[in-house]
């Protein structure tokens, strides 16, 4: 039953993966992107990663995915069809790129993995006790550099976002002190 | 593990959707379809990490962690990227990558 739901899942991700890279129309390549997102989702919970599955759900499809309709929505005509790369490129492209999934692949099927049977389960506190553990081994300190990175990223695009206003009004402020 | 499929169909479909991505990067012309690219090549790393850690290292909790990682900072980087996008847009009002040189000067 498992192995249906798998094969299921792959053939969806990969037609919408292509669609969404082919579509010509940006809010429609944005919702098939949707759909490759919660593909991957329904993988998590397949092979039994409950907690990765819902931050996929979350973080991806809910927060990620928000963001870019909302840019689509904001610079975009609905109605608008997209230029793409001319038919030679693109055949060249495809070419280029499936040369290298037959190095992938080819790489990937002559190396003999040591998969280990299993059925074990991980539950989220074992995940979040190795977030936080300052012991061998535990990811505290990543933990808090990603923090950190996630701050100064949303303090960075508020700031990018703002632009021109931002910079006018501290113009105002200076001429406004030189007065003084 | 996923009971009947091997690893190796599991790392077939995610080689797929990262050709995939790669192909949208080179094609596409619009910032925004480049940076739906951009995530498909994401998901297609994570989900290896995973599929690695669950199959081959079933105790360790490594991948799990380092996929964590990786949505916060494509988290971070989609909105920095989306901010620089709207705020181009709001400069030279276009999204077209022929025409982000104009930055430059």
């Amino acid at each position: 039953m498992e192995k249906y739901i798998f094969y299921v899942l792959a053939v969806i991700m990969i037609v919408f993966a292509f669609a969404s890279v082919t579509s010509r129309k940006m809010l429609r390549s944005v919702i098939y992107l949707l759909f490759v997102l919660c593909g991957i989702a329904g993988l998590y919970f397949l092979i039994d990663y409950n907690f990765l599955a819902a931050i996929q759900l979350t973080v991806y499809a809910g927060g990620i995915i928000v963001l870019i309709i909302f840019s689509v929505l904001l610079v975009h005509h609905i109605e608008m069809e997209l230029e793409v790369a001319k038919r030679f490129k693109q055949i060249l492209t495809g070419l280029a790129c499936l040369a290298g999934l037959g190095v992938f692949l080819y790489t990937i099927y002559n190396h003999d993995f040591n998969v280990i049977e299993n059925s074990k389960t991980t539950t989220t506190a074992e995940i979040g006790s190795k977030l936080l553990s300052y012991e061998a081994g535990g990811f505290i300190l990543p933990f808090e550099v990603i923090s950190i990175l996630l701050l100064a990223a949303m303090v960075g695009a508020i700031i990018i976002a703002k632009g021109k206003k931002l910079e006018s009004r501290s113009k105002v402020l200076e001429e406004g002190s030189e007065k003084e | 593990m996923i009971f009947g499929v091997s690893i190796y169909e599991l790392l077939t479909v995610t080689s797929i959707i990262f050709f995939i991505g790669v192909y949208g990067f080179i094609t596409r012309k619009n910032l925004i379809s480049i940076l739906i690219s951009i995530e498909l090549v994401l998901n297609a790393s994570v989900v290896n990490f995973v599929v690695i850690n669950k199959y081959l290292y079933p105790d360790m909790l490594q991948g799990v962690v380092f996929s964590i990682f990786i949505i916060a900072v494509a988290a971070a980087e989609t909105a920095l990227a989306v901010s620089i996008i709207i705020n181009l847009y709001r400069q030279i009002s276009s999204v077209e990558v022929k025409d982000i040189e104009v930055m430059k000067h």
